[in-house]
């Protein structure tokens, strides 16, 4: 009877394993699959992104160029018929036949049923859509911008978080208790809230279709001063007051002793404003009109209202846009997951 | 190569070390003359300028463009008008036909995001909890689908918009697979009801990673031997997840679901891009109402706009105040 009941555990447990296992694999697919799917894609040429259905690897027609015609023919091998096996260019196709040539004799034209011909398909990734990306349109200022915007915008908000987080955790002064709850209560107001105001204010100061009207206002972020604040916390007060004893000012004691201490905490903020400022969207395009100052983000979503009939130039731009992200992730994954687990912050 | 980036860091260091130095002399003449109390001050003081300039005054001024009128953006220059713009906003006859609303554009938005909100946070809760339960189980390359699931998390909204946009095109590898397999597609985007389920489905595949890793943090808080005195007593696998897991997980599900519909009722971006609020206003959402009014449309209506996002923040505070409730009662206070 206890063996019975053993060995119908076992199953049960076979059981769920094999529905986990089928779970997490079909979540695999569709988590990653689209994205996958997305940098297969961007290596087609306009014409292989044409066919379909679709294939993952970038197959397209052959074409050839032929004396006497202005742009490349597809190109076909004949399968049945008095030409069968010969390898002909279609000139033009109506209905259900297509008018063709010998590429080696051009100037007679054959008649095929499109049934008895198959097209010839090569692989070729076409590079050339990342080429283009630089040459073509501006993309490496919108990278730049990019790039700019988060960089200087991570330093900013280290700096001024860690500072204010360093007040609030080693001194005791009169207000200080106001001011952090003051910042903790507007945690819940989102910036989509202020988007007038905070456009107004921009504007004042001078700083609409700047770089620095999208740096500014997202560099003091009551979520990077709590984190901060937390694991300063956790330092001894010791080791602030030997530095005192040194005779050191408060200045030194902040960046020499306290900023590096708190090199974990400032690590997990600077992969979020990272991730934040690369992708942030809305704010950047009430702030930013002209299009030579567009971050990637703003440049997508325009390229995307006009490029419809050009996806090729679309996905390898999208793929430039996920790919620094996804190595930060392949990187610091750990650190971002634990870093989440701990402050429930995005 | 190495040594290239050494002397690269090295320069780097040294640059930061001098920046670092120039408050110094300031500083420590600061320090002097004020009494340590004040000090702080001034540590505070960048974050309180910037903090205030562009999160509480904001808030201030919010609320006066949303009791003027006009289109100008300077302040001064906005006529009083008092509480006209929502008058305007709120004048219906019948709340639940946006149609006969006078801005009916808002009213489709709030019903559309009310939808939205409840089947996307439902779905993705209840999802994250399947995923976050699986993950806590003993799953050889466990990090690995952990990574994987998450990984969507940190697409930004645009690239994720644009990623489903390509499969669910007309000519997409959905329309083919489905044509593979004998059925018919669709043109998934250009039609109302599945343009709105895919917003839906697209937001739950880009956030859930998010939640299933909170639950999954849950889930690990839970002693493991409480699950073996219950094993012990011979309790059944349904059981003892609805008996121990489930209520143990509260906590953090309440936090999920409070967290799920805030960021949820403020849903934007992606739909944005993916389907740009349509066909029609299927997929117009409170938040792109705010966008257009204030910026997209030739005549930007400030004061409107204000107004509206008011009325946001409204439904936010409710939110806010039940998340702080179920904080207070049983939180973990790990997550906020």
């Amino acid at each position: 009877m206890a063996k019975l009941v053993e060995i119908m555990r076992a199953r049960r447990g076979d059981w769920t394993d094999w529905a986990s296992y089928a779970y997490l694999i079909f979540g695999t697919l569709l988590m990653f699959g689209p994205v996958l799917w997305l940098a297969a894609s961007s290596l087609k040429s306009q014409a292989g992104l044409g066919e379909f259905p679709p294939t993952l690897l970038p197959w397209e027609q052959t074409r050839a160029t032929i004396q006497g015609q202005r742009a490349p023919l597809p190109l076909f091998r004949i399968s049945k018929g008095e030409h069968a096996g010969e390898v002909l260019a279609e000139t033009r196709r109506i209905g259900l036949q297509a008018t063709m040539i010998d590429p080696a004799r051009p100037e007679t034209q054959i008649r095929v049923p499109i049934a008895d011909r198959d097209k010839i398909m090569q692989l070729r990734p076409a590079w050339e859509n990342y080429g283009d990306l630089i040459t073509r349109f501006s993309f490496g200022a919108y990278f730049w911008n990019t790039v700019f915007i988060t960089a200087v915008a991570t330093v900013l908000t280290l700096l001024v978080n860690s500072m204010a987080a360093f007040a609030l955790s080693k001194y005791r002064f009169r207000g200080r208790e106001p001011v952090f709850m003051i910042m903790i209560a507007t945690l819940m107001i989102p910036p989509t809230i202020v988007l007038v105001p905070n456009y107004l204010i921009a504007s004042m100061l001078g700083l609409t279709n700047s770089l620095w009207g999208v740096i500014w206002p997202a560099v003091a972020t009551p979520t990077g001063v709590f984190m901060l604040r937390q694991y300063m916390l956790t330092l001894p007060d010791d080791l602030l007051e030997a530095a005192r004893m040194d005779n050191a000012s408060e200045w030194r004691i902040y960046w020499k002793i306290v900023l590096p201490l708190s090199a974990p905490a400032l690590a997990v903020l600077a992969i979020f404003s990272v991730m934040w400022r690369w992708n942030e969207f809305l704010w950047p395009m009430v702030v930013l009109n002209r299009s030579e100052n567009f971050t990637l983000q703003l440049a997508l979503n325009s390229f995307q209202g006009e490029l419809t009939t050009q996806w090729n130039y679309l996905l390898a731009m999208t793929v430039v846009t996920l790919l620094p992200v996804t190595v930060i992730f392949l990187l610091l994954q750990k650190y971002i997951t634990q870093g989440i687990a701990s402050a429930g912050v995005k | 190569m190495s040594q290239v980036a050494s002397h690269v860091g090295r320069l780097l260091g040294a640059g930061f070390e001098a920046l670092m130095n120039v408050p110094e002399r300031p500083m420590r003449w600061a320090q002097q003359r004020l009494r340590n109390g004040r000090l702080g001050w001034l540590f505070v003081g960048p974050n309180l300028a910037v903090f205030g300039l562009f999160t509480f005054l904001p808030i201030i001024i919010d609320i006066w463009y949303a009791v003027t009128g006009g289109t100008e953006l300077l302040p001064a220059d906005r006529p009083y008008v008092g509480g006209e713009n929502f008058a305007k906003l709120l004048a219906c006859q019948n709340y639940f036909d946006p149609n006969s609303c006078e801005r009916d554009l808002l009213w489709y938005g709030v019903w559309n995001t009310a939808r939205f909100v409840v089947l996307q946070v439902g779905f993705m809760v209840l999802f994250s909890l399947i995923t976050a339960l699986v993950l806590n189980r003993k799953i050889i390359g466990r990090g690995f689908f952990r990574a994987v699931f998450f990984y969507p998390v940190l697409l930004s909204p645009v690239v994720v918009a644009l990623i489903w946009k390509w499969i669910l095109q007309r000519e997409g590898v959905l329309n083919a697979g489905l044509q593979g397999a004998g059925f018919s597609g669709s043109n998934w985007l250009l039609d109302a009801q599945w343009a709105f389920f895919w917003t839906v489905f697209v937001s739950i595949w880009a956030h859930m990673g998010f939640y299933t890793l909170i639950l999954l943090a849950g889930l690990q808080a839970i002693p493991r031997d409480i699950y073996e005195a219950a094993s012990m007593d011979a309790a059944s696998p349904w059981r003892s997840f609805t008996r121990l897991t489930l209520p143990l997980l509260v906590p953090s599900l309440v936090v999920v679901v409070i967290l799920a519909m805030i960021r949820a009722v403020q849903i934007f971006d992606e739909v944005y891009v993916l389907t740009g609020g349509g066909p029609g206003t299927a997929t117009t959402f409170m938040v792109q109402y705010i966008y257009n009014t204030g910026f997209a449309q030739t005549v930007r209506e400030y004061g409107l706009a204000a107004a509206s996002s008011l009325l946001l923040a409204g439904v936010l505070l409710v939110f806010t105040a039940l998340q702080l409730k179920g904080m207070m009662g049983g939180g973990d206070g790990k997550a906020r």
